[in-house]
């Protein structure tokens, strides 16, 4: 019998401010794809506002933010741009350089998930799914 | 928005133009949730506003690009953008990489410009599945432009033919044998051809080629405008979007029955979950079938028959 095939989940992956280093987010958004998932892509230097405008019409369930230079200082505005803007149900996780006393401040703004290096792409694979769907569950109440 | 709002509240935000009622009501669409039948039901009235440009073309002519400019032009003259962007989705896992946003940077924080990646989904017509759908949302939440982008594939991309109201078919020289490319299929649904690039070399040629193909056509199908566009410096695009108004005013819109559109769209849906089927399916009767083929005790027609005849697939 023809059975339905799981709705993919949709993720965002970005940059934020001045650093360009975005081959990182391209292998991501690639094994993301591989994965089954439909995947937007930007280029770098987005800002907050061009980022929330852009998950919303997307109606992406998981922001991914690629940071190598510190730009994942940026993040906590983009949780709460995003909780302001009604979206609050998007799993932001950030990946890339971030240093441990970060990744406390980063997971207070809201933030799910920090990948570092040597995160593998089964584990950043699975925990995006489990976060893509535990945001469509909590949007969708269902 | 609250997820407390009644599905009647999110149809009237919907027609209020609010863009996360918008985006969540293509998203029901596309999952092919319930919730997405009622919606599209409640708004069938108020259709038929916005006009729909369909752009499509080969791969690297500059579609994305051209249309980043060509929203430009429309927000000067004041009309509100949507932009339906369709990616390929691959065979294999199903996933995409929808990158045509990549283009788009400058309206990245207008309100007046929303855009929507879709994924084709096995859809080999230059659309995804529920690309009218899409279409028809934004039309019933007052975006009066709707710009619909297919996949690159510069074949074949017929969806787009009654889908839209105009159709902008862009080609570029120095793509090889593009013109050749465009002649099957593609060529015969355009109403205005760009030649984009126009600053390389050959992209007079080009468009002489072009004009000289469709000086070999019937009367009746020589009503094609030609226009040379620069999209990365907006040389040609004010023109490009004067031509487009003008064909729109003109009452110029062969935008397909919906009967037929519908079929054809049943007709791609049924195939594509059959092939799927088809290719995992482990049943004796059907291996039987395939070796019969592979012997030449059968030719592929009647193979194809015979599956036809055996296969009960869906129950529901």
């Amino acid at each position: 019998m023809i059975s339905r095939r799981a709705e993919p989940v949709r993720v965002l992956v970005t940059k934020l401010g001045l650093d360009g280093h975005d081959r990182g987010s391209r292998v991501v958004a690639a094994f993301l794809r591989d994965a089954g998932m439909e995947v937007i892509y930007t280029s770098p230097w987005q800002d907050v506002t061009a980022v929330v405008q852009l998950a919303l019409q997307e109606d992406v369930d998981v922001v991914g933010v690629s940071s190598l230079a510190t730009d994942h200082l940026l993040v906590p505005k983009l949780t709460e741009a995003l909780a302001q803007a009604g979206l609050g149900h998007i799993r932001v996780v950030v990946g890339g350089i971030v240093p441990d006393e970060d990744e406390s401040m980063l997971k207070r703004s809201g933030v799910s998930h920090v990948f570092h290096p040597g995160s593998t792409r089964e584990e950043i694979v699975a925990e995006v799914d489990a976060l893509a769907r535990a945001a469509r569950r909590e949007r969708d109440g269902d | 928005m609250s997820q407390a709002l009644s599905r009647t509240e999110r149809i009237a935000a919907l027609m209020n133009g609010d863009p996360a009622a918008l985006a969540r009501a293509i998203s029901d669409v596309e999952r092919q949730r319930p919730a997405a039948r009622s919606t599209l039901e409640a708004i069938q009235p108020h259709l038929g506003r916005a006009r729909v440009i369909g752009v499509t073309g080969v791969p690297g002519a500059g579609k994305s690009t051209l249309i980043s400019r060509y929203v430009t032009e429309l927000r000067r003259a004041g009309r509100r953008v949507g932009v339906v962007a369709v990616d390929p989705s691959s065979p294999i896992s199903g996933g995409a990489v929808l990158g045509d946003r990549i283009r788009m940077a400058e309206h990245a924080t207008d309100p007046g410009v929303f855009v929507r990646s879709l994924a084709s989904r096995g859809h080999a017509g230059g659309l995804s599945p529920t690309a009218t759908h899409v279409v028809d949302l934004m039309d019933a939440a007052g975006w009066d432009r709707i710009i619909v982008e297919t996949v690159g594939a510069g074949q074949g991309e017929v969806d787009i033919a009654d889908a839209a109201d105009v159709r902008i078919v862009v080609s570029a020289p120095g793509l090889g044998d593009d013109v050749q490319a465009l002649k099957a299929g593609i060529l015969e649904i355009a109403d205005v051809l760009v030649v984009n690039k126009a600053d390389l070399a050959g992209a007079d040629q080009t468009a002489a080629q072009l004009a000289s193909m469709l000086a070999l056509r019937a009367e009746h199908a020589r009503d094609v405008s030609i226009c040379k566009t620069t999209a990365t410096t907006g040389q040609g695009v004010a023109e490009l979007a004067v031509i487009v108004e003008t064909r729109l005013a003109a009452g110029d819109s062969r935008r397909g029955c919906a009967a037929q559109r519908a079929r054809r769209m049943v007709a791609t849906a049924a195939g594509n979950l059959l092939t799927r089927e088809l290719r995992e399916l482990e049943a004796p009767w059907l291996q039987e079938i395939c070796e019969r083929l592979q012997r030449g005790q059968s030719d592929l027609e009647s193979a194809a028959r015979a599956v036809l005849r055996s296969a009960k697939l869906v129950d529901e």
